[in-house]
């Protein structure tokens, strides 16, 4: 574990001063701050606009760093030969690449925490009390990009960072349109087609399950029950997607 | 037991998409080094010297054969505990000052803080960096990235430590202290591997050094050995010499030059000086020089690249290796 948390707080150290992570960070404050002036025109309904579009922000400038940063950490580290005095240290390969998942994660972590402190003051300083419900919406979207980081990690453990961030973002958008796609497959004549569909349904990842952002907004009931099993379901699978990550990866070669 | 041992350690690779043409990199390796040994490794570029650095430290994986450090199988995680390494022009985490770099290696060996916190102390002494403790890498000269590259590779206090090329773009009082740190690690009883260009520094420092070419290992060389009786040349000056002799003496020499003082002979062992000395009496010549000459690692290192090398057969360089030249 010591291991593990060196590679860590590493990763977290390198990943904070990345400029694309500062950047994003920047544009994702000042877009919440912004909400207010679109939330000012929604008469009545401003501070749902506000917590609407600063989740949304939240949820897109978090894809973002976890795209950017997390196909380039591993890349980075062979490209640099970093690497080269890593892996010759009495540490796993499975460890190392757990020890980028979860520096990135910590980022990713804190990246979220200070969006939410953002939201907070501007919800605090527009008058309205800070609606504790909203932090399930939140807490969601960090399961989500804990997912995403996983999709681009395993993509960054065999291809350049340009391929990694295409594929990772076409797993983004297919995975928010899986639902879509299996009331396709539903509403379909052809049997292949509702075959096939299904079986992607249940291949690709279903992005759709962390959001929640409308629901907490609009103050709709959403069970415990569904938040549980979204997260175990980001944790599975995120877990399935490190396995084929650290299968590849021990096989790689440093030449 | 030896520090490093390879069995047939192999490596191909392969090269192109559709017809894949096989490339050895590394062809049977058969290489032991002994403990406390300062051991050089040398070759052209390609020659296969960190093929073997990384199919040792298992960045790579060989294609066949085997290799153990201090006994103990390299594909074993827990080896590494006893290795020490620094890559080949090492490019570090420039965002990390010189203490949060080597505790972040420390750490990866699982050493407790206070451990830690004295062996970063001392090493960052050892490598002339005390002054540089808080100062972030990025702002590091090559030579301090080359010490604290050293510096790491001696985090876990090892007992072989693996060092491609590291001398690499440090001036010569860099090159020093390299060399005086290499020879300090042996005087601990360490094991030093190291591959570098200067064949000066290999020749000043090492006990043994092999010569690599094309991958395969042309031979294995005590540096005192190099100048053993049975490899030393001698160069002949010898003057008045009629047609016949000079054509006589061509055939038994290495090399053959015209000076001013001269025809410069370069005869290859004891023995043919011996009928070279006879061939210039018999036709009343006149032997001005008869000097012993040792070949040095760098004429060795290119004969043995050149595919002519001396291996203790000079008919066989006699064929490929006699060149005249005209002074």
């Amino acid at each position: 574990m010591k291991k593990i948390g060196a590679i860590c707080l590493n990763t977290f150290r390198e990943a904070v001063k990345d400029k694309v992570f500062c950047n994003l960070l920047f544009f994702a404050i000042l877009v919440i701050g912004l909400s207010v002036l679109i939330g000012n025109l929604a008469i009545g309904e401003d501070e749902q606009v506000i917590q609407d579009i600063s989740l949304a922000a939240m949820s897109l400038f978090g894809v973002l760093i976890a795209v950017m940063v997390g196909i380039s950490l591993v890349y980075k580290e062979i490209d640099r030969r970093t690497i080269y005095t890593v892996i010759t240290k009495p540490i796993r390969r499975y460890e190392f690449l757990l020890g980028k998942y979860l520096g990135l994660l910590l980022t990713l972590l804190i990246n979220v925490g200070v969006m939410t402190i953002a939201l907070f003051l501007v919800i605090r300083l527009q008058g309205y009390t800070f609606n504790l419900e909203i932090l399930w919406a939140i807490v969601l979207i960090f399961f989500e990009l804990a997912l995403i980081t996983a999709i681009a990690i395993l993509f960054s453990t065999f291809a350049s960072p340009a391929m990694s961030a295409a594929f990772t973002f076409c797993f983004y958008l297919i995975g928010h349109l899986t639902q879509d796609l299996l009331q396709a497959g539903r509403e379909s004549q052809s049997v292949m087609f509702a075959n096939m569909s299904r079986w992607l349904y249940y291949l690709l990842p279903n992005l759709d399950l962390f959001n929640i952002r409308g629901e907490m907004v609009r103050a709709i009931p959403v069970s415990m029950q569904y938040i549980t099993y979204s997260i175990f379901y980001g944790v599975l699978y995120a877990s399935a997607l490190l396995l084929l990550a650290m299968l590849i990866f021990q096989r790689r070669e440093f030449n | 037991m030896w520090a490093i041992e390879t069995k047939a350690l192999t490596k191909t690779y392969t090269q192109g998409r559709i017809f894949r043409k096989p490339i050895v990199a590394l062809d049977h390796l058969d290489l032991q080094v002994a403990p406390g040994e300062i051991f050089g490794y040398i070759g052209h570029n390609g020659a296969g010297k960190t093929t073997t650095f990384k199919l040792i430290l298992g960045l790579i994986q060989p294609t066949s054969g085997d290799a153990w450090i201090l006994g103990e199988s390299t594909k074993r995680v827990e080896t590494r505990h006893k290795i020490g390494f620094l890559p080949e022009q090492p490019y570090f985490y420039e965002y990390l000052t010189a203490t949060q770099f080597l505790d972040f290696y420390a750490q990866l060996f699982g050493m407790d803080r206070s451990l830690r916190k004295r062996r970063i102390a001392e090493l960052l002494d050892i490598v002339g960096l005390s002054h540089a403790v808080s100062t972030a890498l990025r702002h590091f000269s090559k030579g301090m990235l080359q010490r604290i590259g050293l510096a790491q590779a001696l985090i876990n206090d090892p007992e072989v430590i693996v060092l491609d090329e590291p001398m690499y773009g440090l001036d010569p009082v860099g090159r020093k202290e390299v060399r005086d740190l290499i020879l300090n690690l042996k005087q601990q009883g360490k094991t030093v591997i190291f591959s570098s260009h200067i064949l000066a520094d290999v020749e000043m420092i090492c006990d043994r050094v092999a010569i690599l070419s094309q991958g395969r290992l042309q031979r294995v060389e005590k540096t005192g050995g190099l100048f053993e009786k049975s490899q030393r040349q001698y160069e002949l000056i010898v003057r008045d010499l009629d047609e016949h002799a000079f054509s006589e003496l061509r055939k038994l020499a290495l090399e053959v030059r015209r000076q001013m003082e001269g025809v410069v002979l370069i005869i290859p062992d004891e023995a043919t000086t011996e009928i070279a000395q006879a061939v210039i009496r018999e036709h009343h010549g006149k032997l001005v020089a008869l000097t012993p000459r040792t070949p040095s690692l760098e004429s060795l290192f290119i004969d043995e690249v050149r595919g002519d090398g001396l291996r203790g057969d000079h008919k066989t360089q006699k064929k490929t290796g006699t060149k005249e030249k005209a002074a």
